[in-house]
């Protein structure tokens, strides 16, 4: 996954504040067409019959949406819908935090023991393909049924955690796929020439197969990110966790028919949270990929 | 490098969305039943102000007994007499310490009281019924609504003043099991739902009403009905009035069915210690319910305590009109009258969904429900000087805000 070379050079001579400024401006222009593009199929709607209803009821104005974040969560609350939102985002944050945590080790211990054991990756790698096609609706209910009976000694078992259990388990698939591919990645001659050291299987793990599976680690821990925050939002929304953007969006959802815009604050959040995730990633690749050779641009 | 790094964080975001906007819509039908319901969530407050009355009657209590009670739904005045019964005390007046479980879009109380999550579980009787006869063991044993909450509405000057006035419009229904009085009355009146109207899916808003895009919409008089009376017409500027709708509640044709209901396991109604325990449960819970009878308006705040966030006006109606689907109680609260019963029973059994699906194939055997918790109940409310059947119930007359604030 890393990039040629080629097409990056003429970025190299820009400093890295320069590169930092036009990319920013850049997604803010893709946030401005977004709205710009919503605002004009409003527009023409008023005109002629479009194929979808562009009424202020279906498609708030994005100022209406914008307005629904300065309003009191209920009528004389000191708290607004832009505190409850911020809120919610962190919360849904920290649990799918959580569940990328447990899923990433969970998932590079199985990608080692597969890539250790032949016999391993023959037996589980069809289970672990065949865990990720049981739909999660069918399986949100079923894990908050078994946790409802979970006591751990001291920890209460709360449906927070089965929500953390759920991102955990949609998270561990494509890291485990990732990191065992990584971890084959070692060509033969990087082997060999470990072999004729007498390195030991571990060594061989510490020093040659985790450092060459970095490349194939960063993206699976991207998709394991946002397999998280999905698997969060959509087990929140399952189970009706309270605390989380998923209930939110539950919430402002069904007060639609008289204030349309209020959805769209929760949905707001749920964007918030997906970037929140894959800010933390990149920062994680940069940090994987400090010791390696760097792109014309470094 | 930089400018790949973020269109990859661009293209996370965007699916982000488009998942939670697939999301939301899915919820949207999927969740419809429990529209109707709502739920709690597990609040550790007890009653505060526990008065020296009531330390008396549980003189003999030494250990508070924990109990759990799944809901349908998120907390919201649907479920008022419960939290009241929580937070005024009447639990631990029975020595028992009820913990509230809220539900959500994928949560099926009698299946969670069945797989023993719960200790007690609120479903409406019909769904309870279907599940039970594909293995649940459940038993209902306080029958709180003593009638159905489920309207038809439509646009007053669509003309849709009975079911058979249906013929030709567009109908809007909720599917997931929430459509069979809709279809009964369709069925009631000679027509049928699919040579002589257009059923449609409906959303969980009433948008599809609004913008006249369907001619009658389902919708819970606690909720989606008070939904339509909080928007703002924009012909007017006003909020849209009761006069702007008819509404055919199917309470007045004969084919409505019983929702709310507390279960019990039934295998565990065998065992005495449980048999003692439900019967505790469900003095205290009706106590509950009588209490937002006399106190709708605290009830309301009650709720909005334990974490809804519903609006204030939307609140209280709510409260009011769950008052009007639990009182009045003729037998007393909680008692199934079995005219109902069987009524619910036949709707149940005869009336098929557009796929040809009856909720049950047979009536229930007789352990379906019982009401010696809730007469035995009763009684002893009555005893404390309560009405228990809420004869000269007179609601309130709620004015709904803009957005139910």
């Amino acid at each position: 996954m890393r990039e040629p070379v080629s097409g990056k050079q003429r970025g190299a001579t820009r400093t890295r504040v320069q590169r930092g400024v036009i990319s920013i401006l850049w997604a803010l222009a893709g946030v401005a067409l977004v709205v710009f593009m919503w605002e004009a199929v409003k527009f023409v709607g008023s005109f002629i019959d479009l194929p979808l209803n562009t009424s202020d009821t279906s498609m708030p104005h994005v100022w209406t949406m914008v307005d629904a974040f300065s309003n009191p969560v209920v009528r004389g609350s000191d708290t607004t819908v832009l505190q409850a939102v911020v809120s919610a985002t962190l919360t849904s944050l920290k649990i799918a935090l959580g569940g990328f945590a447990i899923g990433v080790t969970f998932g590079i211990i199985l990608a080692v023991i597969m890539q250790r054991f032949a016999f391993f990756e023959r037996g589980l790698l069809p289970f672990v393909i065949a865990s990720q096609t049981v739909p999660l609706i069918a399986l949100a209910p079923l894990i908050v049924g078994l946790g409802n009976r979970i006591s751990l000694g001291p920890i209460e078992w709360t449906t927070t955690y089965s929500v953390m259990f759920i991102a955990a388990y949609l998270a561990f698939f494509p890291l485990s796929v990732g990191a065992l591919r990584g971890l084959q990645a070692p060509s033969a001659t990087s082997l060999e020439l470990m072999r004729s050291y007498a390195a030991r299987p571990n060594q061989m793990l510490w020093k040659l197969r985790f450092p060459s599976s970095v490349p194939y680690l960063v993206p699976a821990l991207k998709v394991s990110a946002a397999a998280a925050v999905v698997g969060t939002v959509v087990a929140e929304i399952s189970t009706g966790v309270k605390g989380g953007v998923g209930r939110l969006l539950i919430e402002y959802a069904r007060e639609t028919t008289s204030q349309p815009a209020k959805v769209y604050v929760a949905v707001f959040g749920a964007i918030a949270l997906g970037l929140a995730a894959a800010a933390l990633v990149s920062a994680l690749d940069l940090y994987l990929t400090r010791n390696l050779p760097k792109e014309s641009q470094a | 490098m930089r400018a790949k790094a973020h269109s990859r964080i661009a293209k996370i975001a965007g699916a982000a969305t488009v998942v939670a906007l697939a999301l939301s819509a899915c919820s949207s039908s999927s969740d419809t039943t429990e529209t109707a319901a709502d739920a709690t969530a597990t609040t550790e407050e007890s009653a505060a102000e526990e008065t020296a009355t009531d330390a008396a009657e549980t003189g003999e209590c030494t250990e508070l007994t924990p109990v759990s009670l799944q809901l349908q739904w998120f907390v919201q005045a649907q479920f008022g007499g419960y939290y009241a019964a929580k937070d005024k005390g009447f639990y631990e007046e029975q020595c028992l310490d009820v913990t509230i479980l809220e539900g959500g879009v994928d949560i099926v109380p009698q299946t969670v009281l069945a797989q023993g999550g719960a200790d007690y579980a609120i479903a409406w009787v019909p769904k309870a019924l279907s599940s039970r006869e594909q293995g649940a063991m459940i038993t209902n044993v306080a029958q709180v609504y003593q009638r159905s909450g489920t309207l038809q509405v439509s646009w007053a000057d669509s003309g849709i003043s009975t079911p058979a006035d249906l013929a030709g419009k567009k109908v809007g229904n909720w599917g997931f099991g929430n459509e069979y009085e809709l279809l009964a009355g369709i069925d009631a009146a000679g027509l049928s739902p699919t040579a002589d109207m257009e059923m449609v899916q409906q959303q969980f808003d009433m948008q599809a009403l609004l913008n006249r895009e369907i001619d009658a919409a389902q919708a819970m008089t606690y909720n989606e009905y008070a939904q339509v009376l909080e928007a703002v017409n924009p012909d007017t500027g006003e909020l849209y009035q009761p006069a702007d709708f008819n509404v055919l509640n199917w309470n007045d044709f004969g084919v409505a069915m019983y929702q709310d209901a507390i279960w019990a396991s039934q295998e565990r109604l065998s065992d005495s210690a449980y048999q003692d325990q439900t019967q505790r449960f469900v003095t205290a819970s009706l106590k509950g319910w009588i209490y937002c009878r006399d106190n709708a308006q605290e009830c309301a705040d009650i709720i909005t305590a334990n974490g809804s966030m519903l609006g204030a006006s939307h609140q209280l109606w709510m409260m009011n009109e769950v008052n009007k689907l639990v009182w009045p109680s003729p037998a007393g609260v909680g008692v199934t009258d079995p005219a109902l019963w069987d009524q619910t029973v036949a709707v149940a059994t005869n009336t098929k969904n557009l796929e040809g699906v009856a909720i049950i194939s047979g009536a229930p055997d007789a352990e379906a429900y019982t009401n010696q918790y809730a007469e035995a109940a009763d009684a002893a409310l009555e005893a404390e000087g309560l009405n228990v059947t809420g004869d000269g119930f007179a609601p309130l007359t709620v004015t709904l805000n803009e957005g139910g604030n």
